[in-house]
This record gives structure tokens, C-alpha cells and sequence, in this order.
């Protein structure tokens, strides 16, 4: 029996970092069909912005919690800066606009690489993440009840902010229809920052949660942006449920394969595994119905 | 193209002459190879231009299938060179093991020869059939095929003993019975990559005047007006992506023996990316521009990224950005755009893009 819930633990958190990380995917690629590939290196920023901040606020148990939100600052406004300068110009060139990120991410990479120690930088775990909590007989590591309790007041606060505040309706105006949205006297320009900004924090805090669990270097944001795309497509664009059933899905299976075979293999298995699930549902698991042909 | 088949032919000549004749002439040791080494990418970039700049469909992955022919080669250079032997890395971390059953075939070159053909095109055919039949396109189809090379250099990196892990496969002696030190094979080997890449762009060549040739760029500018004419855009497609990762496939078999290594780091995603920036920069749906694109990144990273790697990522990282940003069809558009016949839109967006475009021109 332990066999068989060690890995749906193990799982559970492992997706919801994977939330996390396509949490801001799904606002960028979904809300806009903009294809960020750099948003693994915004992960990457974050984590580094933690490390920074752990530079400056030496006890370590209050410096994630201050991390948290300038790590969300500091990712977004990169975010901002990569949508002012670049992404506006690409609208209607969503592959094309895939390359231009791939570009930046580059270059964000081997910025790292020179600022950082290209072995990477350590990001101190504070001493109330040690431990175990014991719930329903099983001891739960708490670093991991802190990815998931992170990943679930995220996807609240996105829903949140979608559902009730005037911003986020203006924004699901936009997505519904862009021109119609226009023409009732919404900025869809000031929209589209927005919600890049909003994305790019999100994964800002991804990486945060990202440095407590692995390591903290230039590659990190490689190794998380080919899975949170794969759960962006698996649970549906711009599904925020999908996205969470999806993410949790592929950790937990990522767990399993992982305990029954090895790491790279469970990788793999998890790939094709998300490459079938799409013959079965192209459009992912959810879909918003559309009239259009394409 | 289609209007003066006859200037591309005569390209494709000189290309051949300069490749086959001058190169080996006047060329040191040391740059023929690197050279052979760019022809390698080039076949690649000639299959990703052909799919991606003809087909729309940009294949992020072609690691993959220049991985089953690079692979194929070194088992078999590998076996030649160990002899009756078992491989030495092999030996290295099992002394007693036998061979892996799926080397066995490989010391056949026939059986080769025979998978580097094979393994892409059912390889490409299935995960194509799979995918484009479902309608998966775009940046799915991008993600998924990266997805899958990261998934197979994690696969290789993994397995030492069978695949040589990160190390790779290298130290072949033998080319098919050839002496791979001897200069004059070394010469061989290069005349027969880059005669390949000269093969494989009189087959695009060919392929762009066909029929099939428009039904591509029909499909890739307007898939859904294809359907209502009554073709199936899906073995449209197909055909462009198979035919595509035959060639990285080639690419890879010929990369061996001239490189002499073949590790997961020249097939993951890192290096896939590369081939698609050399097609980006030379110009993705021209017949030559894939292929001296590849060229000239190859040559980029081997005289800038040997001296000055940390200069020659940021360059790569421009690159991407100026190229797509302002010259989204590579330099081989830049002559049309002094004479004034510039194609104004990038050429794998939907059709209705432009129509939306014009729309916003008349509001504004």
C-alpha cells in the first residue's frame, strides 16, 4: 500500500509545481496564443531573484516569503519588457513569435551563466519548510504541502482575479473577442501587457518554489518549459481547470513511472503518454466551443 | 522559382561544382571536414525548410531523426571498428554482458544502410499519421516534436551501457571497410555527404515544381480550402514531414564518420533549435536558403563558438530575434526587397491573418 501512495504524494507535489510553472503559461498562451518559450528562463528568474533576496535578508525563514512577491515583481516586468519590445510587433505570427522567444531565451540562459556560478547558486530551504506533517497516517514532507498549499492560493488568486476584479474581465472580454472588446472602450493593449506581466510573475513565483525543491542554475527554466507546455496543451488552452487537472495528472504519473522504472524513462513514458492523450483529444480535456473553422 | 526552373537548376549546379570540385581542391584538411560537418546540418536544414518553410509546420524535434541515422552509423562503425569484440564502453561497465539484442542487426551495413532509410520514415510516418490526421498543428505540433527529442536525449544520456549515455559512441576506424584516417577517405566521406546534400536539393527542387509542390504551400496558406478542393491536407503533410525526416536522417548517418562522435548533446533540443535557426536566418521556403543558412551557422559556431562561446549564444539568441522580427524569410529575401518585390507577410501564417490585418488598416 505505501508503495502505492509514496508516488501519489511524491506526485501531488511534483504537479503542482508543474501548475505553477504552466499556471502563467496558460494566461499567456491561452489568453493571448502567444507562445512564450522564454518563460522557463522567467522561472529561472525567479529563483535567482530568491537567491538575491536571501543575499539581503540573511534569517532565512522570513526571506521566502518576502522572495515570493519581488520574485513575482522581477519576472514580470521582464515579462513586460519582452512584450513591449518584441512580442507586440508579433500578434498575428504566433510560430514566429515561438522563435523570437527561443532567441531570448537563449540569451537570458548564457546571462545567467556569466552572472551566476555556472554551477548554480544555493537557495537556503527555511527551517519551517524541514519536517515532516503527519495527515491520515502518512508523513507529508512539508516542502511539498508548501508547493501545493503555493500552487492552490495561485490558482485562487488567478481565478480570482479573472472572475471578480474589472481587470480580469476585461481581459476574458478580449480573449471572447478582441474587436468587439475594442470597441466598447477597452485598451486591449493595456490588456495584453497586463496579462503578460501577470504571466511571467506567476512563473517568476514558479521558480521560487522551484529553488526549494531542485537546484537553482541557468538550465533550470529548460528542464520545466517542455512539460508545463505539454500540460498547457493536455488540459486545453486557456482552461485554468484543465491546466490543474492536467499538471496533477502528469506529476503523479511522472511519480509512478519514475518509482517503477528510472527518471529519464519515466520522462519519456510521460511524453508519449501526453502525445496519446491528444490523438484522444486534440483540443486537450477541456474546450471552449468555437465557430471558427481553423 | 516555378517561373524560372532553370536559374535554380543552374544553382543547384554551381552549388555542385563549388561543393564536389573546388572545395576539396582548395580547402585544408581541417576545414573540408568542417565543412563535410555543415553539409551534414545542411541535408537536415534542406528537410526542415521543406517542411517547415514550404509545409508550415515547424518541426522543432528534427534532432529525432537525425538522431535513428546518426545512431544506425555508429552502431555500425562501432562494431566494425570492435571487430568479433564487444564495443569497449561496454565492456567498461559489464564485462561479462553479451551485446544488446538491437545491436546485433547493426553489423550488417546492408541492415545499416537499411535503417537509416527506414527507421525515420516509419518513425516520421507514424507520429505524422498520428498527428495530422487529429489536426494537431502549429505550436502543438512544434512543442510535441521538441517534447520528443529532450525525451530521446534523456532516453540515450540514460543508458550508458546500451547507447554510451552522454559520452556518445566515437572512436570508429572503419568506414564500411575504409580506413576513416586515411586523408583520402577522409576526402571520400566528405564527397559523398556533400553529394547527398546536393542530391537532396534537386529532390526539393524537383518536389517545389511538382504538384505536390503547390498542394504544400496551398495547405500551409490555406488548409481549409485544400479540404473543401478534396484533398486530405493530413497526407499532404505527411508526405513533406517523412520526406523531411528522411533527410535528418541521412544528415545524422553522414554526420559520424565525419565528426567522428555522436552524443545526446548534437540531438536534444539544443541542437535541433540550432538547425532551425540556420534555416530561420537563410531563408526557410527559398530552395537554397535552408541549406547555406545551416552552413553559415555551422561555420559560426565552429570559428565563433570555439573562440568566443559565450558571444557566439547571444549572437545565436540576435539572430533569432533580428532574422524573425525583420526579415521573417530569411536573407535569401533581402535581393527581392531592394528590387522592390518583397513578399510583405511571413509566409507560414494563416490565411486569414492578412485579412485580418487589412481589416485593422481600414479602421485605423
Amino acid at each position: 500500500m505505501d508503495a502505492l501512495i509514496a508516488p501519489l504524494l511524491n506526485g501531488s507535489a511534483q504537479g503542482a509545481l508543474l501548475l505553477l510553472a504552466a499556471l502563467g503559461l496558460s494566461l499567456t498562451f491561452g489568453q493571448m496564443g502567444v507562445i512564450n518559450m522564454a518563460h522557463g528562463e522567467f522561472l529561472m528568474l525567479g529563483a535567482f531573484a530568491a537567491y538575491l533576496v536571501q543575499q539581503v535578508i540573511t534569517a532565512t525563514d522570513l526571506s521566502i516569503p518576502v522572495a515570493l512577491p519581488v520574485a513575482f515583481v522581477v519576472a514580470g516586468l521582464f515579462g513586460l519588457l519582452l512584450e513591449v519590445t518584441i512580442i507586440q510587433w508579433m500578434y498575428r505570427r504566433p510560430l514566429d513569435t515561438l522563435l523570437v522567444t527561443v532567441g531570448v531565451s537563449l540569451i537570458l540562459q548564457q546571462a545567467a551563466l556569466q552572472i551566476f556560478p555556472s554551477q548554480g547558486v544555493p537557495v537556503e530551504k527555511p527551517g519551517w519548510l524541514d519536517g515532516q506533517l503527519n495527515i491520515l497516517g502518512y508523513d507529508w514532507p512539508l516542502r511539498q504541502l508548501f508547493t501545493i498549499l503555493l500552487a492552490t492560493v495561485c490558482v485562487a488568486a488567478l481565478s480570482a482575479w479573472l472572475k471578480y476584479t474589472s481587470f480580469g474581465r476585461r481581459i476574458r472580454a478580449t480573449v471572447h473577442n478582441r474587436d468587439l472588446a475594442e470597441t466598447s472602450g477597452i485598451s486591449t493593449r493595456t490588456i495584453d501587457r497586463l496579462t503578460f506581466f501577470a504571466g511571467s510573475g506567476l512563473a517568476g513565483v514558479a521558480g521560487v518554489a522551484a529553488s526549494l525543491i531542485g537546484g537553482t542554475n541557468s538550465q533550470m527554466g529548460a528542464q520545466y518549459i517542455i512539460p508545463a507546455f505539454l500540460v498547457v496543451a493536455a488540459g486545453g488552452i486557456g482552461q485554468l481547470k484543465g491546466t490543474i487537472i492536467a499538471a496533477w495528472a502528469v506529476g503523479v504519473a511522472l511519480a509512478y513511472f519514475a518509482y517503477w522504472t528510472t527518471g529519464s524513462l519515466a520522462q519519456v513514458l510521460a511524453f508519449i503518454l501526453v502525445i496519446v492523450f491528444l490523438q484522444l483529444r486534440p483540443q486537450g480535456l477541456f474546450t471552449v466551443r468555437t465557430r471558427s473553422l481553423a | 522559382m516555378t517561373k524560372k526552373p532553370w536559374i535554380s537548376l543552374s544553382g543547384i549546379g554551381v552549388f555542385a561544382v563549388l561543393l564536389l570540385a573546388v572545395a576539396p581542391l582548395v580547402l585544408t584538411d581541417h576545414w573540408l571536414n568542417n565543412l563535410g560537418k555543415y553539409c551534414c546540418w545542411a541535408i537536415a536544414a534542406v528537410g526542415i525548410g521543406l517542411a517547415w518553410g514550404r509545409g508550415g509546420m515547424l518541426v522543432m524535434g528534427q534532432g529525432v531523426f537525425f538522431a535513428l541515422g546518426a545512431y544506425s552509423m555508429a552502431m555500425h562503425l562501432t562494431l566494425e571498428t570492435a571487430g568479433d569484440r564487444i564495443p569497449g564502453f561496454m565492456v567498461l561497465y559489464d564485462p561479462l554482458a553479451p551485446l544488446p539484442a538491437f545491436w546485433e542487426p547493426f553489423r550488417s551495413a546492408g541492415f545499416t544502410l537499411l535503417a537509416i532509410v527506414l527507421l525515420p520514415v516509419v518513425m516520421a510516418g507514424i507520429l505524422g499519421y498520428a498527428l495530422f490526421k487529429r489536426r494537431v498543428k502549429g505550436a502543438y505540433f512544434a512543442i510535441l516534436t521538441q517534447a520528443l527529442a529532450v525525451a530521446l536525449a534523456t532516453l540515450i544520456s540514460s543508458t550508458i551501457r546500451e547507447t554510451g549515455g552522454d559520452t556518445g559512441l566515437s572512436d570508429f576506424k572503419y568506414f564500411f571497410g575504409f580506413v576513416l584516417n586515411d586523408p583520402a577517405n577522409k576526402v571520400m566521406v566528405f564527397l559523398i555527404a556533400a553529394g547527398l546534400l546536393v542530391v537532396c536539393l534537386l529532390a526539393v527542387w524537383q518536389l517545389y515544381r511538382s504538384r505536390f509542390g503547390e498542394l504544400l504551400v496551398a495547405t500551409r496558406d490555406a488548409e481549409e480550402r485544400v479540404r473543401f478542393l478534396g484533398y486530405d491536407p493530413a497526407n499532404v503533410k505527411l508526405v513533406a514531414f517523412v520526406v523531411s525526416a528522411l533527410m535528418a536522417s541521412i544528415g545524422g548517418a553522414m554526420f559520424v564518420p565525419i565528426v567522428g562522435i555522436i552524443t545526446p548533446a548534437e540531438i536534444g533540443a539544443a541542437a535541433s533549435i540550432l538547425m532551425i535557426a540556420g534555416v530561420a536566418f537563410g531563408g526557410r521556403a527559398s530552395l537554397f536558403g535552408p541549406a547555406l543558412g545551416a552552413m553559415a551557422v555551422g561555420w559560426g559556431q565552429s570559428s565563433l563558438g570555439s573562440t568566443w562561446p559565450e558571444g557566439w549564444t547571444y549572437i545565436l539568441g540576435l539572430l533569432f530575434i533580428v532574422v524573425i522580427l525583420f526579415l521573417p524569410n530569411g536573407l535569401s529575401s533581402l535581393p527581392a526587397r531592394f528590387t522592390g518585390r518583397a513578399r510583405r507577410k511571413p509566409v507560414d501564417q494563416p490565411a486569414t491573418a492578412p485579412v485580418v490585418a487589412e481589416l485593422e488598416e481600414v479602421r485605423s
